[in-house]
């Protein structure tokens, strides 16, 4: 709440602020794109796929590669995961959509007719290149998109293993963008100079290159066994390319995260039986989602944890095998960890092959270092703040050549940014204003106790997402060994979405302190109270508010008693019975449905 | 009245008593009455005074008539005994069923349709005899059943909602109770459940005839200017005389108040009634002085609220009557039959 000091009273909660309900729907707030989840869920449940489909696509661009891949920060953030144990299976419902959606190229946009004279280059054809491409190709931009590898989508394509992403979806979604029209792909073209690009009459420049060199692991050995030891993201891409078909039967994977994660599932259809990770933190500490991990379980993959690299041990110029120092985490008084060596015996591992997934890095060969583009000390670029402008006021960045190695959903955030940037700069704008979202509330009362949105609050546990038979899935590299939700499992999955965009509003004026909001309430999230300061208004709630990661929403003082209303959002179920039971109106269910601005949103 | 049952989820830090339940396992079905009914309001405040003194569900037998107020045993105590009666009869029912099993607690729910008219002498009756109960009415001065016409507790003056004047004199129920030896009466407002509650766990520890006047507005037929039963009416003329916190036996007693400021009264079971005195020269264990107090503010239109009467070492209907001290149905036919000597015995006797 802005404003609180202690000792003070609180305000009254600004709800006009697009930040405050904005905050209440938990997902689209951890949503890097913010991409509106409760709506396109709705829309799910009532069969209407093609226009959830085509909300995720507005927002987040590749809804069937998302679908399938994405390291989604909304589920942690669902409120479904407070009030019983598990979030609403988002990322896979998301699936459902891309997956039921039918014909939809009718619906996607043209470019206008009419060019502004703008041109744009795209260095790296990944996903957030192709995000400012959309953008900008939709409001008259000419967008010419270059990249090194023969086909378009960057690390979507050369890093994550069609097992898990068919190519199909890949193709699919790369063409609604270029479908647009005025974008130009220019494949098996690398940018190898940035002095050279700045000399052509581009109007301004993106970089969306990735963070494309994986890190090595320079321990003894390394040279030796070199020709059977691999790095993760480049073995990955050279399998994706068809490069590489086999490796040995015996794979040691080392590192934690989703790439080690697909490489040792991508090595357990090459050929490789015994294959493990190898890890040095903890089993939890890894950054692997908890999805990924259990993924490469279930395919009989051991995770061997608190192991640090050694050696590689080898005989005549062939690797044979890996030795590791056994470690044990160690947290000083700061809670900070340091992974110290137990003094147990060193552990081996034979192996035919390793490969090595121990963190992707940033490099920027191409970009000479008097091209006007201040780098700071980790490499990276330097950037103004939220526009990814960089000190050369027309080169732009976004993806993970912005900030380092994140994820899709990042770059696709980046890329509508990055866009709104680049047609404030070229329409001469202050690239520091920024266009505010778009904001939508509308009540949904169609009754005395009709809503238009489904209110009864299911009672069923996550549901699981199917999956191939594994002796047919670790068969083959080509086919996706996740089912996802079929029809009828997605409408109860969706059905487990409590509506959170659907806001408990609340009018001072029209209460009259009755209580029956309070006495329905499921959740004891509303009190009727004195007016204190935050701390203490927390802890006299019907239920103390210990969550302060989540809002209270407080009243003007109320005309009968002068108390304040407080309501706690963490736990409301959004089931409207406050709004039912209210006999003056002083609650009302109204979605709230906020878009984030795109390019175009201001320029003109 | 909600379409939709109550999510059964609940919060998640809320704690269960010592017997295991959480406050919403005291519920009952989702209420059918208007939105923003008093009487829901009483029902949530039973709801936390039964949780809150750890009863378990199947000791308590809920009664009532017919009514508004007489629906809501449906709305709470979902787990206990519950007997809907005939219109005005709850008292006798109740009466009954205390003298046949006198081990469970009995809350006796009705309104001033219920009490105050066709129940009158009913309610007289249960309370002269000092049934142990608690006997609760939720009065909001108006018909709502049967769309708004004055109630025999509407007050003399005040207006129905199409602007009609009642000429009738009303019914005090509380100044009633007191005179026909209620032991416990107090009088408290739907709208204000921090008063409410500890009144109502008061009512329930208390051994003998515990009678609450609870005011409830009705929203449908009894908000409005004129009204003295609507919820600004009575928060603008509310005299508390004292706030009640309820100390049960094994709890120990905190004295933070200066002295004369603070009252405590042992009752029958060793629970403790600390009252925090507002009005200073207000004393509940005085009835008479009760009462005069009583018509005096209320002849200056205040309405009194509080604990307003208690007798601590007050005796009930079993105590008077010398009845045997188990329920009738845990008594074995041996017990019930004792055969033809003692028959001999008791009819030598009356000789």
């Amino acid at each position: 709440m802005a404003g609180a000091g202690r000792s003070v009273a609180l305000q009254p909660t600004d709800t006009k602020s697009p930040d405050y309900f904005h905050k209440v729907v938990d997902c689209q707030w951890a949503c890097p794109a913010h991409t509106p989840v409760p709506e396109y869920i709705r829309l799910i449940a009532a069969g209407r796929y093609a226009d959830a489909y085509m909300i995720n696509w507005r927002s987040n661009v590749f809804p069937g590669i998302l679908g399938r891949t994405c390291d989604r920060p909304c589920e942690p953030a669902c409120r479904r995961g407070r009030v019983e144990e598990e979030p609403v299976a988002i990322c896979r419902l998301k699936r459902v959509a891309a997956d039921n959606k039918g014909e939809v190229s009718a619906r996607m946009p043209h470019a206008p007719p009419q060019k502004n004279g703008k041109r744009i280059a795209c260095v790296g054809a990944g996903p957030a290149s192709l995000t400012v491409a959309r953008d900008l190709a939709e409001i008259g931009y000419e967008v010419i998109v270059f990249d090194g590898e023969k086909k378009s989508g960057g690390m979507i394509r050369s890093q994550i293993p069609r097992f898990r992403l068919p190519e199909n979806v890949i193709d699919e979604e790369v063409d609604y963008i270029t479908g647009i029209g005025n974008i130009e792909l220019r494949l098996d073209q690398p940018i190898v100079s940035m002095k050279a690009l700045l000399v052509e009459q581009y109007d301004a420049i993106f970089v969306g290159c990735g963070a494309p060199r994986g890190r090595d692991l320079d321990i003894p050995g390394r040279v030796e066994a070199a020709a059977n030891i691999h790095v993760g993201i480049d073995w990955l891409s050279n399998v994706s390319f068809g490069h590489i078909d086999k490796i040995g039967k015996r794979v040691i994977v080392l590192g934690g995260g989703n790439t080690a994660m697909d490489c040792c599932r991508t090595s357990r259809r090459l050929g490789g039986e015994d294959v493990k990770v190898v890890v040095r933190s903890g089993f939890d500490e890894m950054k692997a989602s908890p999805w990924e991990k259990e993924d490469a379980m279930h395919e009989g993959i051991p995770i061997l944890n608190f192991l640090t690299p050694k050696a590689f041990i080898h005989q005549n110029g062939k690797l044979t095998g890996m030795t590791f120092e056994v470690v044990a985490a160690k947290y000083d008084e700061k809670g900070r960890r340091s992974l110290v060596p137990t003094g147990e015996p060193d552990q081996h591992f034979e192996c035919d092959d390793v490969l090595i997934a121990v963190g992707q890095e940033n490099a920027f060969p191409w970009i000479e270092r008097d091209a006007g583009i201040a780098f700071d000390k980790w490499g990276l670029p330097e950037l103004n703040g939220g526009t990814f402008q960089s000190t050369q006021a027309k080169v732009f960045f976004g993806g993970d050549s912005a900030y380092g190695p994140k994820n899709i959903i990042w770059a696709v955030a980046h890329g509508h940014d990055a866009a709104i940037s680049i047609d404030l700069f070229c329409q001469g704008k202050d690239v520091s204003v920024r266009p505010p979202p778009v904001v939508q509330m509308s009540s949904q009362k169609m009754g005395i106790h009709e809503w238009s949105y489904d209110n009864d609050i299911s009672a069923d546990i996550r549901f699981k997402s199917a999956h191939r038979p594994l002796a047919e899935s670790l068969g083959n590299l080509h086919i996706e060994s996740e089912l996802g939700f079929d029809q009828k499992v997605g409408f109860l999955e969706a059905q487990r979405c409590l509506n959170c965009d659907v806001q408990t509003v609340f009018n001072a004026p029209l209460c009259i302190e009755c209580d029956a909001c309070v006495d329905i309430c499921p959740m004891d999230c509303i009190t009727f109270t004195e007016n204190a300061d935050e701390d203490t208004l927390r802890s006299n709630l019907t239920a103390p508010a210990l969550n302060k990661s989540q809002d209270i929403m407080v009243s003007a003082p109320l005309k009968q008693t002068g108390r304040v209303m407080a309501k706690d959002e963490d736990v409301c179920l959004h089931c409207g019975l406050c709004a039912e039971r209210c006999p003056t109106g002083a609650w009302d269910m109204q979605r709230f449905l906020l878009d984030t601005a795109k390019a175009g949103a201001c320029a003109r | 009245m909600t379409y939709i049952a109550k999510p059964k989820f609940r919060h998640p830090d809320l704690e269960p008593n010592t017997r295991g339940f959480t406050r919403r396992d005291y519920e009952g079905k989702v209420s059918t009455l208007c939105a923003g009914c008093g009487h829901d309001s009483i029902s949530a405040a039973i709801i936390q005074a039964v949780y809150e003194l750890d009863l378990e569900p199947h000791r308590i037998a809920k009664l009532s008539g017919i009514g508004c107020s007489s629906k809501t045993p449906d709305y709470f105590l979902g787990l206990s005994h519950g007997f809907n009666s005939v219109h005005g009869r709850m008292p006798s029912v109740l009466t009954g069923a205390n003298l046949a099993n006198r081990d469970l607690i009995y809350l006796g729910v009705s309104g001033d349709g219920d009490s105050a008219s066709i129940g009158f002498g009913q309610f007289a009756h249960s309370i002269r005899r000092a049934v142990n109960m608690v006997y609760i009415v939720e009065n909001n001065g108006v018909y709502g059943l049967t769309k708004g016409q004055f109630s025999a507790t509407s007050d003399k003056g005040s207006k129905s909602k199409r602007g009609v004047v009642n000429h009738d004199a009303p019914i005090d129920l509380v100044t009633l109770a007191l005179d026909l030896g209620a032991t416990y009466v107090a009088r408290s407002f739907s709208g204000d459940k921090h008063q409410l509650v500890p009144l109502i766990k008061g009512a329930i520890l208390h051994h003998g005839a515990a009678f609450i006047d609870c005011l409830s507005p009705c929203v449908a037929f009894n908000n409005h200017e004129g009204s003295t039963k609507a919820y600004d009416y009575i928060r603008n003329h509310n005299e508390a005389v004292n706030r009640l916190d309820v100390i049960e036996p094994r709890e120990t007693i905190e004295i933070d108040h200066a002295p004369g400021t603070l009252e405590i009264v042992t009752q029958h079971d060793g629970s403790k009634l600390r009252l925090r005195k507002i009005h200073p020269e207000y004393d509940p264990s005085d009835r008479l002085d009760a009462l005069a107090y009583l018509a005096e503010r209320q002849s200056k239109g205040e309405i009194v609220t509080g604990l307003l009467y208690v007798d601590p070492g007050a005796q009930d209907l079993h105590d008077y009557q010398n009845t045997v001290a188990a329920p009738l149905n845990t008594l074995s036919d041996s017990q019930l039959v004792p055969g033809s000597s003692a028959l001999e015995k008791i009819n030598a006797s009356l000789r």
